[in-house]
């Protein structure tokens, strides 16, 4: 692999309605962009969705990546999260073999990690995890020797630190979401 | 007032002054239909052969007159036939807007008769799209519709409109069309300098000009502009008659089939400026070997364009018509001159390279579209197929004006050309329209002529009769051994019978010195004509860059 290539974090203002998420996820299969994940929800707007999407490439792919989201009339808003000045987390559930034996074990590295167990069956429990990509692959490690059954991982979701913020007080949309005021730079 | 969704689909269209659609009935827009036949006075329906044929015409239309062509389809198959010219307006940045209707709102998702996800089949091949849900919205998605298609980079938008949508009734109110955004905020003074900077520095700059010229408007400006930079002018494909074709410092097109002046020249700058283009393929060729030795100057609407093909140096963001206008201003006041050596230099070589074909032998496609000039004065609209006959017509047709020149560019789409001069010529109606296409394009959608005749539409369509699928054949013949497979046509129909079939009148043209009567003749009939020019399979566009090679190792003869 291109060892200018490297994993970037975007957050993505989108306007809530059918058929943005198969517009945005339909841009990056046809242009052939690396998606690593890829995590929606509505914000504090019922109007406005937020993703959050973990992309890579090289810089040249990066800004194309942000200009072809730029392009989509659906799309209100796109930036970068960088690592320094962003906090990422992401949810995992882990079903681990677990019986009376090693229970206690699991449990122990599950305390440390700050997770939970929320489901418990004779021979497994159900983990749950919150924390960044390192933490959870850390944790994942730890599991393997008791034989993960399954597991599932919600895809990173990120906020800027400190007070700043994407800034959506300001976006106006029309009783039939499309957006006014915005000037999509268009292709 | 209380209006319908298909009263109010019309209403929104006279809002945006349009008075001619393209379209074709059925189940899901019966009510679109039965409205239109109450506003027959003020919007002029036309009914093609074939939906591909609607869709090709409102581009036509649109790339003809600079308005938003307006196409209509039923559902399912009908708006599925829409995909290929929707497509062609996409890949051209063409303004169109495509509505179609669809099963009512209870039967969608239910794999109903006849019903499609266009929305999500046109996904990557409109600007935008929607599907209209409630009637309460129909009003603003069509307005919303005109406005993204025609601002910024235009592009084809579609609309579905399901059928009860189309019955359903909600109160309408006329409003002026919605303002469209100039996009001109990063045009600043610093963002001028540095290209006036550039310029200045610049000892041999040359101009790259594209279609995005032609949608600004800008081709005054662009003209102004090369004189006052002294830089030689090629166009992209799209780009041809944005900047005049007899202009001295014209030097043709540049890319695969663009001039030898052209391409060394491009090869050649120190500074190459591409205003409204996208550094297609087509035109860049080996990216490795794209101008070695210039600095790339890129201006254009479309932000993503920027640093997508070629690494740019420089580059500037807004309408075209704006920057340059902005640029010229500052280039009166400054110490650029233009350098009459290296103008000299280009001149020498387009003296050296003109483009030009054997002679002799039977009748030749470039003599054709040389004549065709020369009997118009240039002052034709010329429609195109693709391949051979719409390389041979960009090359030897000297076009003057902007949209005097229609051709899919990007999509390559065959079949393109009739319907797309049948709009142009509803569009134009006080121009000669011709469509110079091959005998294998021409096929594929002649049950187009039935419309032109039908309207009575006085356009020329010259068929460049090779037999052959005659570009494909070229690859084959040059770089595949003569291995002719499935290229060799060859069938027996008859085009002048053909033509008088549908009710058009049949010219055959084989002998040289018969061109100027038969054009003449073609020229001076009623309706609609078309011309079987008997050519040879064997003539090849040339010059060529080989596939993979730079573009100054271009191929100028067999």
């Amino acid at each position: 692999m291109n060892e200018n290539v490297n994993r970037h974090v975007l957050s993505v203002l989108v306007v809530n309605q059918t058929g943005v998420l198969s517009r945005v996820a339909g841009l990056f299969s046809r242009r052939g962009y690396s998606i690593d994940s890829l995590s929606v929800g509505v914000t504090q707007r019922e109007d406005i969705s937020r993703m959050t999407i973990v992309a890579r490439g090289d810089d040249a792919t990066l800004e194309q990546i942000k200009k072809q989201l730029d392009k989509l009339v659906d799309v209100i808003k796109v930036v970068f999260l960088p690592p320094e000045s962003s906090v990422y987390r992401e949810l995992v559930l882990v079903k681990v073999n677990a019986d009376a034996e090693n229970r206690s074990a699991i449990s122990g590295i599950v305390d440390i990690f700050r997770g939970g167990i929320i489901d418990v069956a004779p021979d497994a429990v159900t983990v749950e995890l919150t924390g960044d990509q390192s933490k959870i692959e850390a944790f994942v490690e730890l599991m393997q020797p008791y034989g993960i059954q399954e597991l599932v991982r919600t895809g990173l979701t990120a906020l800027q630190r400190g007070n700043r913020t994407i800034g959506l007080d300001d976006i106006e949309l029309d009783e039939n979401y499309s957006e006014i005021g915005r000037t999509p730079h268009h292709g | 007032m209380q209006l319908t969704g298909a009263e109010i689909i019309l209403e929104c269209l006279k809002e945006h002054g349009v008075d001619t659609i393209f379209g074709y009935p059925g189940g899901a827009v019966l009510n679109i239909y039965d409205a239109l036949a109450k506003h027959s006075d003020d919007i002029r329906h036309i009914l093609p052969s074939h939906e591909q044929g609607a869709a090709h015409a409102a581009d036509g239309y649109a790339r003809a007159t600079g308005r938003v062509g307006v196409c209509l389809a039923t559902s399912g198959p009908g708006a599925t036939n829409l995909v290929t010219g929707i497509a062609t307006a996409y890949m051209d940045s063409s303004p169109v807007v495509a509505f179609t209707g669809n099963v009512g709102g209870p039967l969608l998702g239910k794999d109903s008769f006849q019903e499609v996800d266009i929305t999500g089949v046109t996904m990557p091949i409109t600007k935008h799209n929607f599907i209209v849900r409630d009637v309460n919205q129909l009003h603003n998605v069509v307005r919303r519709a005109f406005q993204i298609a025609r601002e910024g980079r235009p592009g084809p938008v579609l609309v579905d409109v399901p059928k009860d949508v189309t019955v359903n009734k909600t109160e309408y109110r006329r409003q002026e069309p919605l303002p469209l955004a100039e996009h001109n905020e990063q045009v600043t003074a610093d963002s001028l300098e540095g290209a006036i900077e550039m310029i200045t520095e610049s000892r041999r700059p040359f101009l790259f000009s594209g279609g995005g010229v032609i949608c600004s408007g800008a081709h005054r400006d662009v003209l102004e502009f090369a004189e006052r930079v002294g830089a030689p002018v090629s166009c992209s494909l799209m780009g041809l008659g944005g900047f005049p074709g007899n202009h001295g410092q014209f030097c043709g097109m540049i890319g695969m089939h663009g001039t030898k002046a052209s391409n060394v020249a491009a090869t050649q700058c120190d500074l190459f400026i591409a205003v409204g283009a996208r550094f297609s393929d087509r035109v860049v060729s080996n990216a490795k070997r794209f101008a070695p030795d210039a600095k790339i100057l890129h201006i254009d609407i479309d932000p993503a364009e920027i640093n997508k093909n070629i690494k740019t140096h420089y580059h500037i963001v807004g309408d075209l018509k704006y920057v340059m206008q902005r640029l010229n201003e500052r280039l009166q006041n400054s110490a650029v001159e233009p350098n009459q050596d290296w103008l000299q230099e280009i001149a020498q070589l387009k003296k050296a390279y003109p483009l030009t074909y054997p002679k002799g032998n039977g009748l030749k496609p470039q003599y054709v579209v040389e004549r065709i000039y020369e009997l118009t004065q240039g002052n034709a609209v010329i429609a195109t197929e693709v391949g051979q006959n719409q390389i041979w017509s960009a090359q030897f047709y000297k076009y003057q004006e902007p949209r005097t020149w229609i051709s899919s560019g990007g999509l390559g789409t065959m079949g393109f050309g009739l319907g797309a001069s049948i709009g142009a010529q509803i569009g134009r109606p006080e121009k000669q329209v011709f469509n110079i296409a091959g005998d294998g394009s021409f096929r594929m959608n002649c049950n187009e002529l039935a419309t032109a005749v039908e309207y009575n539409l006085p356009i020329i369509v010259v068929i460049l009769n090779n037999r052959a699928l005659g570009m494909v054949r070229q690859w084959q013949d040059l770089f595949f051994d003569r291995r002719f497979s499935q290229t060799t046509i060859d069938r027996t129909t008859d085009f002048v019978k053909l033509a008088e079939a549908y009710g058009a009148t049949g010219l055959s043209l084989s002998r040289t010195e018969d061109v100027d009567d038969v054009l003449m003749q073609a020229m001076n009939a009623d309706g609609t004509v078309v011309i079987d020019c008997e050519v040879d399979p064997n003539d090849k566009v040339f010059p060529m860059v080989p596939p993979g090679a730079a573009i100054e190792d271009i191929i100028t003869e067999e």
